[in-house]
């Protein structure tokens, strides 16, 4: 617990520059297009529905719709102007987070301009105002108040969002609340909850009390919210990750998924840099979206990170058909992502996490179960588990292919569940991955499949361009890794994080210490 | 001093105001007077072009004023009206300085200018700094007659501006405004529904109906020799209320 406390400024600080940085963007974008659009009657329903259709947008999905619109717009900008947008990160964050501010700032300008008392704007008019006059001189000091609640409100929606801009690799306070997810580690979770609310409250208070002193003409309150809101944004300067072991030179950032393996994995990285190479100051940027990852790592916006064999293979080499062998994959895939990415396979850690199916180990042994080809047999008798994807993943296609396995039931669910549920007999088979550590923890067996249709999933830790490149001492390094964690190994700390509560980095300096 | 000549409004095919021929001499008041719809608003804002004519011809001063720019020609045309439409977010000396400051002066002559005009309208220093919200009603009104005088222009347009004021307060008010214009030569055309306050104040009246004039005179000359039927309607009600009063004044005495 103490380990993830550690982090929360950090976390805290760029969850707030961030939401700050949407924010005044938003107003930047949202007043003069709300302004522009309350002088053209006809315009406005049109520019507020565009608005609040983008509000229908699920964030979420806002977000991750953001990474292939700036990579596409990135890859068009280097060609034309040779300038260079990161796809992932802070950008598509704040471009997301930005849209979703949009619309209450929007709509309470046009509303706040149009509240205004049309007696005072005649007034206006009759003393000779033109209409810009009028607007900057009465409509828009009338207005400001109503302009700076929908500011509180959207505040309030940024900071919260801003929770899930930690998918596309923006650090941000959803961090704790994804890897805490993911962990099981609830404690984590409620601090990101409540670490993120209370900025939320905060932020709010801040803005309320300068929109008090705009409203009734109180300086003091006004200057009190300015100036506290400056004070917020000075606090959100603290640069993000200043590195935890020193050194001049740029951070090397290590990427991580969103599940266990992955976090404990990035500290290992982390650690055996900081050992192997010394000097050199790492940066862990942790539950980044599995596909965002890959593109990351190409763009060199992450240097290292762990990914598993069938994976690339199909994901991004787009291969189809029979897998090869273990070693025909990982040599291929090594030489493709060289020549295509200037990627470098740097180590394969030793260990698969392949889906795989599992059973009781006592059951199992009284069925005289080893293999998969021996299930088919007694299938129809049981009933399977499964995770959400797992039925419409072509594993299970080639698996029921292959083997000609039919289940008497199958039924989906959490894979947290998936584990409970097999080791309590509500079910008697699952898709589990190999190297979970509960498979352990549980008494369960992984049955062996001997046909390769499930393709392996090997972990291999994978170097960016630009290091593999440029810090040859670095991937040496790394290089060393080979062979160092099986599959038992890496089970076992899983187990670690998800069973006994550690926490990854707690588990990774263990590992490193053996 | 204005001048409107066969001056017209529709809208669509409602007409506003038709055919409407008459002339303020410099330093005079003309009151225009009408029921409710007859057009007496749409007239007054043909002057300073809040409104614009369909047909016809406005000259203030001379100049037809739809050659001259619309806030330009406001800035020398002073304006209040019943609603007063102070600005909110001002202080009563900024709302009094509004028309000043847009005509350029300088912040010593405004701050003179402000300072003279609510000692003009009796109303105390200590007001300045306040917001228009904390004054009373008949303030405001007193407020909103400096602000249009701030400019110090030769022509003044009123729309009903005492119409929302108690009677006490609206008497010593328009006597109060009465001197001032007297005293600054000041030409006004003033709109009101109340024939009494029209009879008092105005140097003759205009009488509109359905958008048309249809007499326009001095007070004694509408009391003695009244144009038509609506003009006698007109005049009925503070007949008959002096009527019902003169008795019973009569009897306390
Ligand atoms: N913008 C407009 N569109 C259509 N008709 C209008 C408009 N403004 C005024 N009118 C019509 O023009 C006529 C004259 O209106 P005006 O406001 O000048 O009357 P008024 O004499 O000032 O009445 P009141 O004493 O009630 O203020 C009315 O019939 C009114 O309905
Ligand atoms: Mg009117």
């Amino acid at each position: 617990m103490r380990e993830w406390l550690v982090d929360l400024p950090a976390y805290s600080a760029a969850h707030l520059q961030l939401s700050l940085w949407a924010l005044a963007l938003a107003a930047g974008v949202s007043m003069p297009l709300g302004i522009w659009a309350s002088r053209r009657p006809r315009l406005a329903p049109t520019v507020l529905g565009t608005a609040g259709a983008l509000q229908t947008i699920p964030s979420l999905a806002l977000l991750a719709f953001m990474v292939p619109l700036l990579a596409t717009i990135g890859g068009w900008s280097a060609r034309v102007w040779g300038i260079e947008i990161a796809a992932i990160g802070r950008g598509p964050a704040l471009l997301a987070l930005t849209l979703y501010g949009t619309l209450p700032i929007l709509q309470n300008t046009v509303t706040g301009l149009a509240g205004v008392d049309p007696a005072v704007r005649e007034a206006a008019t009759a003393m000779g105002m033109t209409d810009r006059q009028r607007l900057w001189r009465v409509e828009f000091p009338l207005a400001l108040p109503v302009m700076v609640a929908g500011l509180r409100t959207a505040a309030v929606w940024v900071v919260g969002t801003a929770t899930l801009a930690t998918a596309v690799g923006a650090p941000s306070l959803g961090h704790f609340i994804f890897s805490g997810l993911q962990t099981r580690n609830y404690a984590t979770v409620s601090v990101g909850c409540f670490a993120a609310g209370a900025l939320a409250i905060v932020l709010e208070r801040t803005i309320r009390l300068v929109e008090r002193g705009l409203a009734r003409r109180r300086r003091g309150s006004l200057l009190g919210g300015l100036a506290a809101l400056a004070g917020l944004a000075l606090l959100a300067a603290v640069p993000f990750g200043s590195d935890r072991s020193g050194g001049g030179e740029a951070p090397i950032v290590i990427g991580a998924k969103n599940f266990t393996e992955q976090y404990v994995l990035a500290e290992i990285l982390a650690g055996w840099i900081d050992r192997e190479a010394p000097g050199a100051s790492t940066q862990v940027l942790a539950s980044l979206g599995s596909t965002v990852l890959f593109d990351a790592l190409r763009a060199d916006e992450v240097d290292v990170y762990v990914d598993y064999t069938g994976t690339l293979w199909t994901t991004v080499l787009n291969r189809r058909g029979p897998n090869p062998p273990r070693e025909a994959m990982l040599a291929e895939l090594r030489a493709a992502l060289r020549e295509q990415y200037g990627i470098e396979v740097a180590a394969a850690l030793g260990f698969e996490n392949a889906y795989a199916l599992a059973m009781r180990a006592a059951s199992a042994r009284e069925l005289g179960i080893t293999r998969v080809a021996e299930l088919a047999r007694v299938a129809p008798q049981l009933e399977l588990g499964t995770d959400y994807e797992f039925l419409a993943r072509p594993e299970w296609r080639a698996l029921t292919a292959s083997y000609g396995l039919s289940f008497r039931a199958t039924r989906s669910m959490d894979p947290s569940l998936m584990y409970q549920a097999l080791a309590r007999g509500q079910v008697d088979v699952i898709s589990a991955f190999s190297s979970d550590g509960r498979i352990a923890a549980l008494d369960l067996v992984v049955l062996r499949e001997e046909r390769g249709v499930i393709p392996p999933y090997d972990a291999v830790v994978l170097v960016g361009p630009r290091l593999a490149r440029e810090r040859p001492e670095i991937l040496e390094a790394l290089r060393r890794l080979e062979g160092t964690i099986d599959a038992d190994a890496m089970r076992r700390l899983n187990g670690l994080v998800d069973q006994a509560g550690s926490s990854p980095r707690a588990v990774a300096r263990e590992w490193l210490a053996d | 001093m204005i001048e409107l000549v066969a001056v017209g409004r529709r809208y669509g095919d409602r007409i506003a105001v038709e055919d409407v021929s008459l002339q303020v001499a410099p330093g005079e008041l003309v009151a225009l007077v009408g029921a409710s719809g007859s057009g007496k608003t749409t007239t007054l804002k043909m002057v300073n072009r809040l409104i614009e004519p369909t047909t016809g011809i406005v000259r203030v001063a001379g100049r037809d004023v739809s050659g001259v720019s619309g806030p330009a020609l406001r800035r020398g045309i002073g304006y209040c009206f019943q609603q007063i439409g102070l600005f909110p977010h001002l202080s009563v000396a900024e709302n009094v300085g509004v028309v000043p400051s847009l005509l350029g002066w300088d912040a010593t002559r405004i701050r003179r200018r402000v300072a003279d005009l609510l000692s003009w309208l009796e109303l105390p220093a200590e007001l300045g700094p306040r917001a228009p919200a904390e004054l009373s009603g008949g303030q405001q009104q007193r407020v909103g007659i400096a602000r249009a005088l701030a400019g110090e222009p030769d022509v003044l347009l009123m729309d009903e501006p005492f119409g929302a004021l108690d009677p006490i307060t609206r008497e010593t008010l328009q006597q109060r405004f009465q001197e001032i214009r007297r005293e600054l030569g000041i030409t006004t055309l003033f709109v009101t529904h109340d024939m009494v306050e029209a009879l008092r104040l105005a140097d003759r009246i205009a009488v509109l109906d359905h958008g048309r004039l249809v007499q326009i005179d001095a007070p004694q000359r509408l009391l003695r020799a009244p144009a038509t039927d609506v003009v006698v309607q007109l005049l009925a009600t503070p007949r008959r209320q002096a009527a019902a009063l003169e008795p019973l004044l009569a009897g306390r005495a």
